[in-house]
């Protein structure tokens, strides 16, 4: 295969194929949202799905909302083009979940209700935290939403050969109006399936084309290695060829600025799951504590296995497709899987897996949002505007209006940001996750000396310190690959601004603490405790009908 | 008291209650057996997590040392977070079944049942 045979002004596979199978997808996971919408009348209903899912599916729908288009195509590109430097991403998406499980989720599920605000304001002073809390919880998932928007764009360009801006505004506008449809009707429950759907599709296709491809080189791993290795060093790119792909260095080992920006990612990446929104959220989706452990353990096992098989379709990808075809598609690095794909099963798998990719933008940003609207009709419109004066029923007609506003900027947003860079949009999400949460969590279960000072300074001085670093880096001017390659106005060095930030955040949470002389109420506090370790008072599922 | 996690029906135990089992040694040996797993198994893993980034960040000519085939030290290394991962998960789930469980559902049934 040569570069002419796939350069950049056609397409791969069919796409009335790769439409009519996502199309597919779109109404089988609409009929069973109706259905599962049917008891979609309380708040518990709407915002935790009644508390009744168990912890393996829980656990599944976490992997669903986990793994987003930027971990299956973006990852398996990286391995395909970098090699080593892109399997180092997947094992700090993976190593994190230890920190969520050993740490967070039960402590996090025995003490809340809806949101991580109501477990920080459980003994902290209600409306500077919750405000804080739904800031921060805004933020992250305002990052996560515009990176995977602008994915779409390329998505589109890449699966279904719209190339005009019109064309491709309209496919995102069609993702946008079917996300807002999916929450709206269906609330977490139906949210929750099309999770659940999406996971299993896919974890199902990503092992069936590791299959295959590892029966291309008689299952001999490192018989692919070397293939992938031959492939690489043939490329006519110069820069390309001489990659030791087999070995850390080719994307970040070229200087010590590049190293320590490597470090930062691997920090955020390992302390930013455990603080992201969406994620924290689904622990509330199950009845008990002992659930969500059981949800974390099937989590773990589902997204250890599936950066597995991306290892081999990455290096399958440099090895079948080769990376100068890769790098000449539309869509670039992030095409590997689905060139592999076709490489591997023609037009109907390189249909099955647009359709999951397509699937993967759809549920991920369906989960974003019902988060956003639950932290903003929860904690800022019931809590802080209206002083709690509010029933439930009130809060869930407040969450369907910001569904329906967020859904339109989420599409605005996804036609301005089409084509941006997007792997620095999710680790920016990343970052200010572990930097504005994480330490605020940690520090509420565990320290009882913790106190609301504490909390407004390690919130906010991680999500202003993450934001004003990231803005003055080369990822936002200042560089070729800048947001806005234009301009200059950089000074901070590195594109990762965790290594600063997150240390910041942690140490302001200990400062602001300690020179505030508010001890909580002991009462308070030893109710707190006692309530998140044993689940005393822990808020039920709802009975089923 | 945050009047959203208490719904009216719900609240029996009064804050002298809770005090009392904060201070309880049941109590006190659940939440030490917590923090005495939890604590160093998370400085554990991320020891050895960032142990493998820093060896991918500087040590590349160790990682591309070839151990079998093309199977290099930086590939088992990396397989090696996973297993680590895995076995860690397993760990803990054997821990919170055997110790962590009971003991809590102890505790809660006795606050439960004696409040109502």
């Amino acid at each position: 295969m040569t570069v002419d045979v796939l350069a950049a002004d056609t397409t791969i596979g069919n796409p009335i194929a790769n439409i009519g199978i996502f199309a597919l997808f779109v109404a089988i996971t609409l009929y069973i949202v109706i259905r599962a919408s049917k008891k979609n009348t309380t708040a518990a209903e709407f915002f935790t799905a009644g508390r009744a899912f168990t912890g393996p599916q829980n656990g599944i729908a976490i992997s669903g909302d986990y793994l987003s288009a930027a971990s299956f195509l973006g990852i398996a590109g990286a391995i395909a083009v970098y090699g080593y430097d892109g399997f180092l991403y997947s094992i700090g998406f993976l190593v994190a979940w230890l920190v969520a499980l050993l740490l967070v989720a039960e402590l996090l599920r025995n003490a809340g209700k809806f949101t991580m605000a109501d477990v920080l304001s459980f003994r902290l002073k209600q409306r500077p935290v919750r405000i804080a809390a739904a800031t921060t919880t805004l933020a992250v998932c305002l990052f996560y939403l515009l990176a995977q928007m602008a994915g779409a764009g390329g998505l589109v360009a890449l699966l279904l050969n719209v190339k005009g801006a019109v064309g491709q505004a309209v496919v995102i506008a069609v993702v946008g109006v079917l996300m807002i449809v999916y929450v709206l009707v269906g609330g977490m429950k139906g949210t929750t399936w099309v999770q659940i759907i999406k996971a299993a599709l896919l974890i199902g296709g990503a092992a069936l084309m590791t299959v295959m491809v590892l029966a291309k080189f008689g299952v001999n791993f490192s018989e692919m290695l070397g293939a992938a290795q031959s492939a690489v060093s043939g490329s006519a790119d110069k820069a390309v060829a001489k990659r030791d792909v087999l070995a850390p260095g080719a994307q970040y080992g070229a200087s010590l600025t590049s190293q320590i920006n490597f470090i930062s990612l691997a920090l955020a990446l390992v302390l930013g799951t455990a603080g992201l929104p969406h994620v924290l959220m689904r622990f509330y989706t199950v009845p008990t504590a002992k659930e969500a452990r059981r949800s974390v353990v099937w989590a773990i096992a589902l997204i250890g296995a599936f950066y597995l098989f991306t290892l081999a379709l990455g290096y399958g990808a440099a090895a079948l497709v080769g990376p100068d075809t890769i790098l000449a598609a539309p869509g670039a690095q992030n095409s590997a899987a689905p060139l592999l794909a076709f490489e591997l099963g023609g037009v109907v798998l390189l249909g099955v897996i647009s359709a999951v990719a397509f699937a993967t933008i759809l549920a991920v940003v369906a989960g974003l949002t019902i988060t956003a609207a639950t932290s903003f009709a929860h904690d800022i419109y019931a809590s802080v505007l209206k002083s709690h004066q509010v029933t439930e029923d009130e809060q869930v007609r407040v969450s369907r209006i910001t569904v329906v506003v967020l859904g339109i900027f989420a599409i605005a947003l996804g036609i301005l940001a089409s084509g941006q860079n997007i792997a620095f949009l999710v680790a920016l999400a990343f970052a200010v996750a572990a930097a504005a949460n994480l330490p605020t969590i940690l520090y509420s279960l565990y320290w009882s000396r913790f106190n609301t000072r504490g909390a407004l300074w390690s919130m906010y001085g991680g999500l202003v310190s993450t934001i004003v670093l990231i803005v003055f880096s080369p990822a936002v001017s200042g560089a070729k690959t800048a947001m806005l390659p234009h301009a200059d106005f950089a000074w901070f060095p590195l594109a990762n601004p965790g290594i600063v930030s997150i240390p910041l955040a942690f140490i302001l949470g200990i400062v602001g603490t300690l020179t505030s002389a508010d001890r909580g109420d002991p009462e308070i506090n030893a109710e707190f405790e006692v309530r998140a370790l044993t689940g005393v008072g822990a808020e039920k599922a709802v009975a089923a009908h | 008291m945050p009047e959203t996690q208490h719904p009216p029906a719900e609240t029996p135990i009064s804050g002298q209650d809770y005090l009392a089992v904060q201070a309880s040694p049941e109590f006190q040996e659940l939440r030490n057996r917590l923090r005495r797993f939890v604590f160093p198994m998370s400085g554990l893993f991320l020891v050895w997590y960032f142990a493998y980034v820093l060896l991918g960040a500087f040590a590349h000519d160790f990682m591309a040392i070839k151990v079998w085939g093309n199977i290099n030290v930086g590939l088992l290394i990396g397989l090696g977070q996973f297993v680590s991962t895995f076995v860690i998960t397993g760990i803990y789930v054997l821990f919170a079944n055997r110790e962590l469980d009971p003991r809590a559902e102890a505790i809660r049934a006795e606050l439960e049942g004696g409040a109502a």
